[in-house]
């Protein structure tokens, strides 16, 4: 089971003081949770935020350890302080969940997406559209005549930003896996 | 060690391994193999339910009336859904229990099959874990993890769906020692740093409160006696949620009564003006903090739960502390001794002279009748008359009766009192007072029903007569949906919409039909002498208390309100809720 970090003592207020000034805040956290790989874990996983109402921005999980069986969800999720350390008390108290860890909070993390774009066209368009991955340092893993399949790794905002480029240019198709994140340094052991 | 077996025979040898002594069940086809091993065994009696919910809530009532977990056995499809709102009781309500559930056989799973259902996919949410086990090898190994979950940390309800080709096939068991339980573990043991900072709370705290819960109960009885010497050696007052109800004595001097949205005018009084609160086992259910930006604005909080998804949940504490009540008391007092136990004793006798004047307002008066048997009085009786019986277990339905059992039954010890809190499920009590009778088979079982929820399980009836089950149901029949029809009236402008219970059945006749002796009582003047009867009977009784039909159950915190804004008995009623107000439950 996981240790959950909640401060004791954080506040020398009641109640009454307290509810209020953080009610408008929303944060944006990147948890990750490592499970044992048992079946429908994932739809427990995602039946807890959906169930409790929380909101999850991108999610991804995979098979880390496989002679232990276990899984590494990582999950973006938006909420008021006092919601996000919920979502993490909820997620620490799964029966199949092993350590809950908040990356935005703990210290510096690396986040990266892996993301492929379809984009179709002639021309001055096709050509910018090859000199735009060249930038971006995206990959092409497909190409037709009139059309690149680019691939990309790299921050959700890095992928944002060259999908917002390639729409005029002839996007067809776009699909991204999620974040996967891990603290930087060695692990605490 | 593994023993060759079939899945069959590793479900009665696991149950027995866990020493499980009563099942409460109902079987079907994908069950037929663990009913066959059940027939040729005689270690472990199986109650034959009337309805799937029966088991499930005679299983919490068993398992809060013993401290042991409840052990439910349904067949697969309609058995399984039965079994959902038992579940979602138990999860509400910290019962632990286990429901065995049968399964189509692995090969036709997704196939709809005949009875098929997503058992775990149903059941996901409303247990705290479950398990769909596809090997006779893992079966063992399964039901005793099963076991481990539901009974530690924060209990609760846990299932473990059986295909019928699992069953039937063998395998190795293996027994509860060899079982893979290690990696649930929580925590039990407090910060030490943080019950010393609340040690030195309770040294300054001049208008300190004990706010106890129902994890007192669920924690054993350890708890409950350092719960009672704590409460002796600090002075301070106690109150209870309705969970809590029996672990510090109702007979006690320090017992404010129950707190919340029908608690007691002192007890609310004291939360909201305390200057350090503990809560102990509770976890500031919506019907205790009322408004929560008004909840006790002058305290200092702090909270021991053993789960840390309850800390800071609602109400923001101070001092947090994640661990077992018995664990954390025990600290608490070592460390409290150690340091001098200091109290501040002026403070706390001005504390107590507040105390005193909130509980002059006698807030659980009203007028009484000569003509009608009045609610309150019907069970301020039942309270004289039953009171001095050491194995007296009380079990409701929900709804005013309710509400009333807490407020005018006592309670010294815990265990004694077992009513569906969470949830609020009708129909829970008298399959309840069932479970509780199985438990304890000569003490004094009492359901205090409402006549609409009572209708709601009557069937059970049928299993108490079965197995010679005295259990006395006790109906306050106001002919009204009585909570549903208060809140009209304070809500809805009157508008009592289908908040009657009409063409209800002659109850005493309903009775005898099930082979249980029927009393009815209309005349105040009877009451005494009817309950008499009743106690007197050596069978199950079906009590019909014909009472007042227009009670309002006072006090009363309107939703929205804070605690010092009370509805008291006597109160104008009119406008009590505002429009936000409405929204809330
Ligand atoms: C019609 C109706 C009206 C109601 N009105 C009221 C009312 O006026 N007043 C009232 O009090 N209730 C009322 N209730 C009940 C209410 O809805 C809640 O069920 C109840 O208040 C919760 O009690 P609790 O806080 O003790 O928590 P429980 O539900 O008993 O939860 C126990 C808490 O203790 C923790 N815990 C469990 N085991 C341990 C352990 N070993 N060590 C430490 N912590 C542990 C759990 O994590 C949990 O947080 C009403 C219900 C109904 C149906
Ligand atoms: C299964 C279920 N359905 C509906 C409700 C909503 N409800 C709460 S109290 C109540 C009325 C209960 O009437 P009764 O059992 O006669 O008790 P009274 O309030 O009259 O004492 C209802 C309908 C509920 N709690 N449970």
């Amino acid at each position: 089971m996981s240790t959950l970090k909640i401060k004791k003592g954080t506040s020398k207020h009641s109640a009454y003081d307290l509810k209020d000034p953080n009610a408008d805040i929303i944060e944006t956290h990147t948890l990750t949770v490592i499970v044992t790989n048992e079946a429908g874990v994932l739809a427990r996983v995602i039946g807890l935020f959906s169930g409790r109402g929380y909101n999850i921005e991108s999610l991804t999980v995979a098979e880390i350890d496989h002679e232990g069986h276990t899984s590494r969800i990582t999950i973006v999720t938006t909420g008021t302080p006092a919601v996000i350390t919920q979502i993490k008390a909820q997620l620490g108290r799964m029966v199949p969940v092993h350590e809950v860890h908040d990356l935005t909070e703990e210290g510096p993390s690396v986040e990266r997406e892996l993301a492929l774009f379809k984009v179709a066209g002639h021309g001055d368009k096709r050509v910018e559209a090859l000199r735009l991955a060249d930038i971006f340092r995206a990959n092409v893993v497909d190409s037709t005549l009139e059309s690149f399949v680019f691939e990309m790794t790299g921050t959700s905002e890095k992928i944002d930003a060259f999908a917002d480029l390639m729409r005029p240019l002839g996007l067809q198709e776009l699909a991204r896996t999620g974040v996967a994140a891990l603290a930087r340094g060695p692990a605490e052991t | 060690m593994t023993r060759q077996m079939t899945g069959a025979q590793m479900v009665v040898q696991a149950l027995i391994d866990q020493g499980v002594d009563t099942i409460f069940g109902y079987p079907g086809g994908a069950v037929l193999p663990i009913y066959d091993e059940i027939f040729q065994q005689t270690e472990i009696k199986h109650i034959l339910v009337r309805h799937e919910q029966g088991a499930t809530h005679a299983a919490e009532g068993y398992a809060r009336a013993t401290g042991k977990p409840g052990v439910v056995l349904v067949t697969s499809g309609p058995g399984a859904t039965n079994a959902v709102t038992g579940l979602t009781d138990a999860l509400m309500d910290s019962i632990p229990m286990i429901v065995l559930s049968g399964q189509v056989p692995t090969f036709m799973i997704g196939n709809d099959a005949f009875q098929e259902a997503d058992t775990v996919g149903i059941t996901r949410p409303c247990t705290k874990h479950n398990w769909l086990v596809k090997e006779t090898d893992k079966l063992g190994d399964t039901i005793h993890q099963a076991f481990h979950v539901a009974t530690n940390g924060r209990p609760g309800p846990v299932l473990v769906d059986i295909p019928k080709d699992v069953q039937f096939a063998k395998g190795s068991y293996v027994g509860p020692q060899q079982a893979d339980t290690k990696h649930y573990a929580p925590r039990v043991k407090g910060d030490i740093d943080a019950i010393t900072a609340l040690a030195e709370l309770m040294e300054k705290a001049q208008r300190p409160i004990l706010y106890t819960g129902g994890g007192v109960i669920n924690s054993g009885d350890a708890a409950t006696q350092l719960l009672r010497e704590l409460a002796k050696a600090t002075g301070f007052p106690v109150t209870s949620t309705l969970m809590g109800l029996g672990c510090y004595p109702a007979s006690g001097p320090q017992w404010l009564g129950m707190l919340g949205m029908h608690g007691l005018y002192e007890a609310n009084m004291a939360m909201h003006d305390c200057d350090l609160m503990i809560n102990i086992g509770a976890r500031f259910d919506d019907r205790i903090t009322g408004r929560v930006d008004a909840f006790s604005p002058k305290s200092k909080k702090a909270h021991i739960d053993i789960d840390p998804s309850s800390i800071n949940k609602v109400i923001h504490v101070d001092i947090p502390i994640i661990g077992d009540v018995g664990h954390v008391l025990e600290d608490l007092l070592r460390i409290w001794k150690s340091r001098g136990r200091k109290t501040h004793k002026e403070g706390l006798a001005k504390w107590w002279t507040k105390i005193e004047e909130w509980r002059a307002v006698r807030c659980l008066s009203y007028k009484n009748s000569e003509t009608v048997v009045k609610p309150q009085y019907a069970l301020q009786r039942l309270e004289a008359l039953t009171k001095d019986r050491k194995d007296r277990y009380i079990t409701t339905e929900v709804g005013q009766h309710q509400m009333w059992a807490a407020q005018y039954l006592g309670f010294d010890e815990p265990n004694r009192w077992m009513t569906s809190g969470g949830l609020g499920t009708m129909g829970y009590g008298l399959p309840a007072s069932v479970g509780v009778q199985v438990a304890h088979p000569d003490a004094l079982v009492i359901n205090v029903a409402g006549e609409a929820s009572w209708l709601m399980n009557m069937q059970e009836m049928g299993t108490a007569r079965q197995y010679d089950l005295p259990v006395k149901q006790f109906i306050l029949n106001n002919e009204r949906l009585g909570m549903v029809r208060q809140w009209q009236e304070l809500l809805h402008a009157n508008r009592y919409s289908h908040s009657w219970s009409e063409a209800l059945p002659d109850f005493v006749k309903l009775a005898e039909a099930f082979g249980a002796k029927g009393i009815i009582c209309s005349d105040p003047a009877d009451l005494d002498d009817a309950i008499r009867d009743m106690l007197a009977h050596d069978g199950p009784v079906v009590f019909d208390c014909l009472v007042e039909k227009h009670e309002n159950c006072f006090p009363m915190i309107p939703s929205g309100a804070a605690h010092n804004e009370m509805l008291m008995g006597d109160a104008s009623t009119e406008d009590a809720i505002d429009t936000k107000g409405a929204v809330l439950v």
